[in-house]
């Protein structure tokens, strides 16, 4: 089937079979390979990306339905060559991966939560990440990854005083 | 041994890990991101049967599939091809990767599907007929020991591959001696550490070259060889690419029967070959299981609670074939007293084969089980005593003034400080407070336990323990090696020679060479040359790399400096002993001013041969084969032997509530002491260490690759086979200490294990606490929800009965 | 693991659909997705057509319709998750809807969906049961109806005729002092149930049950009100030993389902204990008291 894909905000024309899921829609045919394949079967959500701006598994719907919605990948949340986004540079601050397969997802994740919940609890954070299975680092250096891009992200484009 | 310095710069520095930046922004390069041109796509036809005589295969529907190029069945493949090289000496038990005549486990791998897309080969599998007349089989270990269990592998005769007493010291003595005896059965459930990354390789032969490149998600000593060998050709012909980034391991990433396979096809097929497990062949046919252990321990110790002596019978169900299996027995017998000053031990080491899935190394590689059966003991000695169970550890532990500590299997413990790292654990009232807590919950009416565990992480690597079971092998040593070079700009270059699955290997070696060569670690470029352009590495295997790797770069870094110390003495004219090297300049100690620059001397390498001291070579290239400290012996003729040369500890503490209902651990808090020397990278360190606690959480309670009773694997999917999420990792509270090993050269020790051997063992023990009141008790791992619920309500029916009748 | 070959199609409205459904029998509809595609994968599931509805403008909506509040079948469950109205009229459903999954899969999940698949463990059939609602569904051009209770029969197993898409589902709203309790035990918290209880009551001015509805999940095929229990319960005041008589009573003799997660006595026996919690918290919180959730601190 011909179909039309907004993907990091281009939208792109491509030939896709119907089985053919987002996951490998993406990975295939767009060579945006930040998405991973863990289980291929919705449980461990290293597929992870945002669809309308929402965290959704890529391994759990096909590239067909994705037509007339916006996609985003890691590809897309990365500000350019070489630079990173506050939630990227606080994973490095925090060494909140190891082997960086599931690290794309949680990115992704963190950046939905922000999005949403610019002053989420620890818990919540926990709640948000508990979708993604991180096999390496049994989850608190991600917390506090994203933990600290919230506070950066409160802090920025505030007068020094107003911040907490 | 190397002198530590004193003061470290870069070492022990907060810093952060550069492979990082490449993984949030998702430019890691895993196996499945390669795109060679016209690669072609395998799928596997896996048996459905525990066991089966392979009648016949007809893929004559799957052949005419469009897109469909070939069907590989395990008769060509085996008439091609060696068997897998098995650490046993064990010829008729051969490994190979598609079943030939009889298949052994559900799930194993029958045939060979490639076509122009997963998918596709996918479609032609299902159409590929096979005639299977099933056979008998069996599943657990003790059943296939007896001597009318079905045979796994009938040639060889029995199901047993290996069968090993090992006496050290006088244990029948020790027990006659000692006043009180204590048995326990400890079992340790099927489980491993399955990443989140399935195996993968790409393998494409080059015939104009003779030369088969390989791309995989490999974490194995020896790969290329085992790789040369089973295809018949020169190891020379296999070109192993080390720089695919692994997604995880912990051991298991050892796809030599994948790479046999894909390489096999590719040479014969003539283009790229691609077999990327799904999650279903990882799970049933990825030999990628983990130990499934049972264990009879017998203790004799005194009214104090000494213990004198051990016997351990450990018997492991390795599944359909041997793989390394059989030696995560041997492993365990570096540690086999733990930290204590146990005596006499006596160890019987049985390796069975059975109707399941065959095993690889997992994380500890054996320790984790056989630290589970020792701490079940110490806890139940200090009960029976009725005594504190940190007090009774505390009496046993070799005390710091007592290293370098020999222990009666052969090896000497390096270094340790046990009795600090509990303190810590335990300061600031942090057990009193603990033991409260416990009680106000059982107030409450939760069952609430107290666990704790202390655990030995043998590091560095030495697999001695390989010699030991199988006197054929004469292997001691296990070395890895670094190469630098400064090039003619001035540049360095630092290479290693193996992949990396997490564990920050680059940033270990620019750390390691920049806190010699006293220059900033971010200038220092770490690339990973392919297998025909790499030294020796004994892979991140054995929780050997900072020890190992560093090692190397460290020797490596210290021969370039002295290269660069000798050219500026040589120019400046003064003796060696007067040169001092100072941040990548040499000067003259008598006179500081007088000196000569990194770029000088860069120039007088590379350009000024003249300048140059007699007979020394041009450029600034040095290399270092570093041997695993320690190493170097094999066993005595009683079983004795120097395994790893490094032993980090932990100390685990943490607090359980179970809803006496439903049965549902809950892990309340959680203080652990963590002590592996030097701390290269403390960030690196720091996550080792939790996450293995949190992989150590999955084995104790959640992780089982169970069976039913006809043989099928019925968890094979990450809706049965539960990882721990977020929600089951509590926060982790770790008391750092650091007692330098004598036997590296930062003092560094490993510490990609200690979390994941201590976790089960104080788990296993905090729900030993809880239930106490109740008067049951439990040793088998994992323990799940439901068992543990059902286990509790019979025990409160009991005594309810019990009370109704007085 | 990559599905089998399908064709697909995506009908601009719902009578489209159900002649596309009726045209083939192994044609199937798909909402959210997040059970089907993974069955797919599997191969477990093998459609020769996918019906995609996920764009029926129509499908997708929260209203109140007279006494109850209408829910369209393509609702996805974190748009029901967050909706202020359920939130107020429906407090059991908004209590349950955080267990099921996880948030990104209840990003793409549905409400229909969920109640089509009728898994015993679903926590969407569990309140749809408990309240009586009414599904809504379309099949030959012709709009129908029917009750929960009619709707499950057995493990993914519905009344629903062959060819009729679900439309939607009108859950009832209680009024008056009304509490709610739902509880659910699984192995992680986000996995499937081994058990899940809810409960919903109305007290009078004295503290007496006036309604009361009860059900437990994952325990038998499908969903089970525990209606001997609701009528022992009415007109009393929902004490311990009451509560604790009238569901061990009504689940005494069920036949209660096992897995490798968990033991029919262990459902059985936990099925008693989470209605019973579930009835307590119901009566407390009609009673104005604060009761905190187990988990999930949405």
């Amino acid at each position: 089937m011909r179909i039309e894909l907004d993907i990091n905000g281009a939208v792109r024309e491509l030939e896709v079979e119907p089985r053919t899921t987002l996951l490998d829609c993406l990975r295939d045919q767009l060579a945006l390979t930040g998405a991973h394949a863990g289980c291929e079967h919705g449980v461990c959500g290293a597929c992870t990306v945002l669809f309308d701006g929402v965290a959704v598994r890529s391994c759990l719907m096909f590239a067909v339905q994705a037509q007339g919605s916006a996609v985003t990948t890691i590809e897309g949340v990365t500000p350019g060559p070489g630079e990173l986004s506050v939630i990227q540079d606080t994973f490095c601050e925090t060494h909140g991966m190891q082997c960086g397969y599931c690290t794309p997802a949680m990115v992704l994740v963190a950046h939905a939560l922000l999005a949403d919940n610019p002053e989420p609890t620890r818990a919540e954070i926990v709640d948000a990440i508990s979708g993604n299975i991180c096999r390496c680092t049994g989850y608190a250096q991600i917390v506090e990854a994203i933990a600290l891009a919230a506070e950066r992200m409160r802090g920025a484009n505030r007068p020094k005083d107003a911040r907490k | 041994m190397s002198q530590a310095p004193s003061h470290h710069r870069y070492v022990s520095a907060d810093r952060r890990v550069r492979e990082d930046r490449r993984f949030v922004v998702g430019k890691g390069k895993f196996v499945a991101d390669m795109a060679l041109p016209n690669t072609k796509h395998v799928a596997l036809v896996t048996c459905p049967h525990a066991a089966a005589r392979i009648v016949s295969i007809d893929a004559s529907r799957a052949l005419k599939m469009p897109g469909v190029h070939y069907v590989l069945e395990g008769r060509e493949l085996a008439a091609a091809t060696l068997p897998l090289m098995t650490g046993l000496d064990t010829p008729n038990v051969p490994r190979r990767p598609l079943a030939f005549e009889v298949a052994r486990y559900s799930g194993e791998w029958v045939a060979a599907v490639v076509a122009d897309s997963r998918a596709l080969a996918e479609d032609a599998a299902e159409e590929i007929d096979v005639q299977y007349e099933a056979l008998p089989f069996v599943l657990d270990a003790e059943k296939a020991l007896e001597p009318a269990s079905p045979l796994v592998h009938e040639a060889h005769g029995s199901n047993v591959l290996l069968d090993k007493n090992f006496v050290w010291g006088d244990v029948e003595k020790d027990f006659a001696a000692s006043p009180r005896k204590l048995s326990l059965r400890v079992k340790w459930g099927r489980s491993s550490t399955v990443p989140i990354e399935t195996f993968g390789v790409v393998a494409n032969w080059d015939p104009w070259r003779d030369m088969l490149d390989v791309y995989a998600s490999i974490q194995m000593p020896r790969y290329a060889d085992q790789i040369g060998l089973a295809l018949k050709i020169p190891v020379t012909s296999v070109r192993v690419h080390h720089d695919v980034d692994v997604g995880g391991s912990y051991g298991v990433k050892r796809g030599i029967k994948h790479t046999v396979l894909a390489g096999y096809l590719s040479r014969r097929l003539g283009f790229p070959v691609r077999l990327i497990e799904d999650r279903l062949e990882n799970m049933r046919g990825g030999d990628a299981h983990g130990p499934e252990r049972l264990f009879d321990v017998d203790v004799a110790f005194d009214d104090a609670g000494i213990v004198r002596s051990m016997k351990m019978r450990a018997l492991e169900n390795v599944g359909a074939y041997a793989g390394r299996s059989p030696f995560q027995l041997g492993k365990p017998i570096g540690a086999i007293v733990g930290p204590y000053k146990i005596k006499s031990v006596q160890y019987r080491a049985i390796a069975v084969v059975t109707n399941k899935t065959t095993q690889d190394a997992v994380r500890g590689f054996g320790q984790g089980p056989t630290n589970l059966a020792l701490e079940r003991c110490m806890d139940e000695v200090a009960h029976v005593l009725g005594l504190d169970p940190i007090e009774i550890r505390r009496r046993n532990m070799i005390r710091h003034d007592e290293f370098p500590y020999l222990i009666p299997s052969g090896t000497t413990y390096d270094s340790g400080d046990y009795h600090i790292v509990i303190d810590k654990v335990v300061a600031d009232s942090g057990y009193e407070n603990l033991k409260a807590e416990r009680d106000r919950l059982r107030a409450q009416g939760k069952l609430a336990g107290i666990g704790v565990a202390a655990c030995l992480e043998p590091s560095g690597g030495n697999a001695t323990f390989e010699a030991l079971l199988n006197p054929a092998i004469t292997t001691s040593t296990f070395m890895d090696s670094c190469r630098i070079n400064v090039d003619g700009m001035g540049f360095i270059t630092a290479t290693m020679h193996t992949t990396s699955s997490g564990q920050g290997h680059e940033t270990l070696l620019a750390t390691v060479i920049g806190e010699v060569l006293q220059v900033d670690p971010d200038i220092i470029r770490v690339t990973r040359p392919d297998s025909l352009n790499s030294l020796p590495s004994g892979t991140p295997v054995g929780s050997r790399m900072a020890i190992m790797l560093g090692g190397a770069a460290f020797h490596a870094a210290e021969k370039l400096r002295t290269k660069f110390t000798t050219i500026a003495a040589h120019d400046l004219g003064i003796p060696l002993e007067r040169a001092v090297y100072a941040q990548g300049n040499v000067h003259d100690r008598n006179a500081p001013a007088h000196k000569r620059t990194w770029a000088e001397l860069v120039q007088i390498a590379y350009r000024n041969y003249h300048r140059m001291p007699a007979g020394m070579q041009p450029g600034l290239a040095v290399e270092h084969i570093y041997q695993v400290p320690t190493g170097g012996t094999l066993p005595t003729a009683d079983g004795r032997v120097q395994m790893y040369p490094c032993f980090s500890f932990e100390f685990h503490l943490l607090l359980i509530s179970i809803d006496p209902d439903l049965g549902r651990p809950e892990i309340v808090s959680y203080r652990l002491g963590h002590d592996c020397g030097t701390q290269i990278s403390p960030k690196i360190v720091r996550g080792m260490t939790i996450g293995g606690i949190a992989h150590g959480i999955g084995a104790a309670l959640y992780e089982e690759f169970a069976y039913n009773d006809d043989g099928q694997l019925i968890a094979q999917t990450f809706m049965d086979y539960l990882l721990p999420s977020s929600h089951e990792v509590p926060a982790i509270e770790i008391f750092d200490h650091e007692t330098p090993s004598p036997y590296t050269v930062l003092g560094q020790k490993g510490t990609g294990e200690s979390g994941y051997l201590g976790a089960p063992a104080a788990i296993a023990n905090a729900i030993n606490d809880a239930l106490r009141p109740l008067g049951i008790s439990t040793n088998t791992l994992p323990i799940k929800v439901s068992k543990l619920g059902d286990m509790i309500a019979q025990a409160r029916e009991k005594i309810k009965a019990k009370k109704d009748t007085e | 693991m990559k599905a089998a070959p399908f064709e697909y199609s995506r009908p601009a409205g719902i009578d489209e659909a159900c002649a596309l459904l009726a045209a083939d029998e192994s044609a199937r509809v798909i909402a959210g997705g997040q059970t089907l595609v993974a069955m797919m994968a599997m191969r477990l599931a093998r459609p020769t057509r996918l019906i995609d509805i996920n764009r029926i403008a129509a499908l997708s909506y929260i209203r109140a319709e007279k006494e109850t509040i209408a829910i369209g079948a393509t609702t996805r469950q974190c748009v029901v998750e967050r909706d202020p109205l359920v939130a107020a009229k429906l407090p059991l459903l908004a209590r349950a809807i955080p267990w099921i999954g996880h948030a990104a899969t209840r990003a793409r999940g549905t409400i229909g969906g969920s109640l089509a698949n009728a898994d015993p463990a679903a926590e969407c059939a569990l309140i749809a049961v408990t309240l009586d609602a009414v599904l809504a569904y379309r099949a030959s051009g012709a709009s129908h109806e029917v009750a929960a209770r009619d709707f499950f029969i057995g493990p993914m197993i519905t009344t629903l005729p062959a060819g009729a898409v679900l439309t939607g589902v009108r859950f009832p709203v209680w009024s008056g002092k009304v509490g709610t309790g739902f509880h659910e035990v699984n192995a992680r918290q986000s996995d499937f149930a081994f058990v899940t209880a809810a409960a919903q009551v109305e007290l009078g001015c004295d503290g007496a049950c006036k309604r009361i509805a009860i059900s437990v999940g994952a325990v038998t095929d499908f969903p089970m009100r525990l209606e001997s229990a609701e009528q022992q319960l009415k007109g009393g005041k929902l004490d311990y030993a009451a509560v604790k008589a009238a569901v061990t009573d009504a689940l005494a003799d069920i036949d209660a389902l096992a897995d490798l997660h968990a033991s029919a006595e262990y459902r059985k026996r936990v099925a008693i204990k989470l209605a019973m919690r579930a009835v307590a918290d119901a009566r407390d919180r009609a009673l104005g008291k604060t009761v905190q959730d187990t988990a999930h601190a949405h």
